[in-house]
């Protein structure tokens, strides 16, 4: 029973985390259809923001030590959308249409973030001391629940609620849709298109900023970091339909789901070949992902 | 902006990239690791290519090849760094043989061809006495067929899995019966039988791993799990239910690089300390705790040959020399005083031999000693492992070990655990 409940949990966990790191990639990726090798890059800066920003309020703030973490979400979001914001402008936007081309060249870039991260912060990893009222867990019929994992699980939903919101009920937003679904129609009534790739793409990046500093409290923080996640978030945003941010939510959860059950049943490496043989049978079955987007434009 | 079409491609085109860069996840491209076959044959009639070094010119060379870039980075550069530190000793006291010592530093890029490649660079072009490198196996299996073939000889500073013993290569980490298997002797004494064995999942876990099944069912102890993660793995809340379920006595962890972060974070979240369940490690040193944090790892072991603690007057000098070079913050581990005592081993041998000659200085090894910080050292004759002292730490809250057990002495290198009855079916 414990078990069970505990690997329940443990597969929500494990697909807020995936989701966290697939929200940014379905902009850049899902929305624009740039294949953003950077993205764990992103994803880095975030972290190393964190990580910053750690060193930062225990030098000049020991008082306020544990609301380092607060103020490093957003600002994980400013940096890696600055980051982004910089990479569309000066790269991404002539390589438009050119898939292999920004496929590359982003790789580039991803080698690139990760040889500055060494050189400024050192090879090794680095240590970020999670917040103390994120330690421990919450106890429910005998299963530890960390505090940290229901963050990240609470954090997930709010970045989601918070972006569809922002998609659906705000000009913004709107403008994103419009642009993605019909650029000619877009630019026909007066948007900017040009501007809201830039404002997307550095979206895109500040969402995994943010997936960056809230996965310091999980996993290792070092220039590789991103180079762990890129993987899974391809994954999940492919296997929920480009361009749909439910099929990534589901998606998400989805595999999160899998992989737990999975590893349980055998290993951690042969649970996740399952799951990759799943995800591949799968999109043999449906070859656009979970959630299709439908259009006239589009077909 | 694409299309429908465009868009499904792109998609299949990324899946098929991400395929790539996950099966080469350890930073390897795709290339074969196959060395080009030597452009440049050593001078006709002279059997040893390093020869070349020991004439003319002011200095002699010597090669350093880690990896400075790429996921491996995080562990080698320190290695570089103490290899540096010791050249920059033995010069300080006037060389070896009158002549100071030059290192030509090159980048492995934690590409095992590349590893390959620059060490033939090195001998052959470079035309260095000896190369210090590598750090995983893999690093060293590509690099010792050209050490090989060239006559050249590598000092190979890092503990492995054994079964390997190269004339071209000196080995100063620990063979597994100076680390694994005396850690498992010593946990089975203090009552601990129940295992649960956790690894990354490639060679060096696995090899472990049978060596330590062998050795429980031979001296009376049980495996309640085995788990392998793949390298880079980074969500153990399934492997940590398990553990919780299995209720082992020790996790036995040779679990590799970024992996133990996420894994030992999560463990102190899941509620489960030292106290709980104990792990040993045996690819935790100083350098690692840094970035795992202490406090995540308070009360666990880890099994080496050196602690920075390791109380020898050498040690003292050591750690002294190695915060002023590099700064107060820097720590030394294992891995780091095992580069360290190859410097010297090696500058040793030459003296003794006269001569920077490969084989003239692999004779001069054999039986040399070195008062290394982690205790005397010695050369095995007939493997070129060196012989070491084993310590089990145990973390404290500043991230340094108190060390808890010790074998008393060096014991003797056995790469294919020829003395251990119960290791004869592992080959």
């Amino acid at each position: 029973m414990e078990l069970l409940l505990l690997q329940g949990f443990n597969a929500l966990s494990v697909g807020s985390v995936l989701l966290l790191i697939a929200l940014g990639l379905a902009f850049t990726f899902g929305l624009m259809g740039v294949i953003n090798m950077a993205h764990g890059e992103m994803i880095m800066a975030g972290a190393y923001v964190t990580y910053v920003l750690q060193l930062a309020f225990t030098k000049y703030l020991p008082g306020a030590k544990g609301a380092y973490f607060l103020v490093a979400l957003p600002a994980a979001f400013l940096v890696a959308g600055l980051l982004g914001l910089l990479m569309e402008r000066l790269l991404v936007r002539h390589l438009y249409g050119r898939p292999l081309d920004t496929l590359l060249a982003t790789w580039g870039v991803s080698l690139m973030l990760q040889q500055a991260a060494r050189t400024i912060f050192g090879a090794p990893n680095v240590q970020v001391v999670s917040p103390p009222w994120l330690n421990g867990g919450l106890k429910v019929l005998g299963a530890v629940l960390p505090y940290k994992r229901l963050f990240i699980l609470a954090l997930a939903v709010l970045c989601v609620v918070g972006i569809s919101l922002y998609l659906t009920r705000t000009a913004g937003g709107r403008r994103i849709r419009a642009v993605m679904q019909s650029r000619p129609m877009a630019a026909c009534m007066g948007i900017a298109t040009s501007r809201v790739d830039a404002l997307t793409f550095a979206l895109g990046s500040g969402l995994a900023g943010v997936a960056g500093a809230a996965l310091t409290l999980l996993g290792p923080v070092g220039p590789a970091t991103g180079t762990y996640y890129i993987v899974d978030a391809f994954l999940v945003v492919i296997l929920g339909g480009v361009g749909q941010l439910l099929g990534t939510v589901v998606a998400a959860l989805g595999i999160g789901a899998f992989n737990v059950a999975f590893e349980l049943g055998s290993s951690a490496s042969i649970g996740k070949v399952l799951v990759l043989l799943a995800i591949i049978v799968f999109l043999q079955w449906k070859p656009s992902g979970l959630f299709a987007l439908r259009t006239r434009a589009l077909d | 902006m694409l299309t429908g079409l465009k868009w499904k491609r792109n998609a299949s085109l990324a899946a098929a990239v991400l395929l790539f860069a996950a099966g080469c996840g350890g930073g390897q491209t795709g290339q074969p690791a196959e060395t080009k076959p030597a452009e440049t044959k050593p001078a006709a009639g002279n059997p040893s290519g390093g020869q070349a070094s020991a004439g003319g010119g002011d200095t002699i060379k010597v090669g350093i090849l880690h990896s400075l870039s790429g996921t491996m980075a995080i562990s080698e550069t320190s290695l570089r760094d103490a290899e540096l530190l010791a050249i920059e000793e033995i010069n300080a006291r006037g060389g070896v043989l009158g002549k100071k010592i030059e290192a030509i530093v090159e980048d492995g890029a934690s590409d095992w061809p590349t590893f390959a490649e620059k060490a033939q660079k090195l001998i052959q072009k470079d035309k260095v006495a000896v190369i210090f490198g590598g750090w995983t196996s893999a690093s060293r299996k590509a690099m010792l067929p050209v050490v090989e073939k060239l006559n050249g000889l590598l000092f190979y500073p890092v503990q492995y899995e054994g079964l390997e013993a190269s004339k071209n290569i000196v080995y100063t980490g620990a063979a597994p019966n100076q680390q694994i298997v005396p850690a498992v002797s010593y946990l089975l004494k203090q009552g601990k039988k129940k295992f649960f064995l956790l690894g990354s999942d490639y060679v060096f876990p696995r090899t472990a791993n049978k060596i330590i099944k062998a050795q429980l069912a031979a001296e009376g102890g049980t495996v309640v799990g085995e788990e392998y993660t793949p390298l880079g793995h980074t969500d153990y809340s399934t492997v940590i239910s398990k553990i919780k379920d299995a209720k082992p006595d020790v996790v036995f962890n040779t679990l590799n690089g970024d992996s133990n972060v996420a894994f030992f974070k999560q463990l102190k979240d899941a509620g489960i300390s030292a106290k709980d369940v104990l792990t040993i490690s045996v690819s935790i040193a100083e350098e690692e705790i840094r970035g795992i944090g202490a406090e995540n790892l308070v009360g666990h072991w880890a099994v080496w040959n050196y602690f920075q603690t390791t109380d020898t007057p050498e040690n003292k000098e050591f750690v002294q020399k190695f915060k002023a070079k590099y700064g107060p913050d820097r720590v030394t581990d294992d891995p780091i005083e095992a580069a360290y005592i190859a410097v010297h081993l090696w500058a040793k041998a030459v003296e003794k031999a006269g001569s920077t000659e490969v084989d003239k200085v692999r004779e001069a090894l054999k039986n040399l000693e070195f008062k290394a910080p982690g205790g005397p050292v010695k050369v095995h004759p007939g493997n070129q492992h060196i012989s070491k002292t084993v310590r089990i730490g145990e973390v404290q809250p500043d991230g340094q070990f108190k060390e808890i057990w010790n074998s008393g002495g060096p014991v003797e290198p056995d790469p294919f655990l020829e003395s251990y009855p119960w290791a004869k079916g592992l080959k």
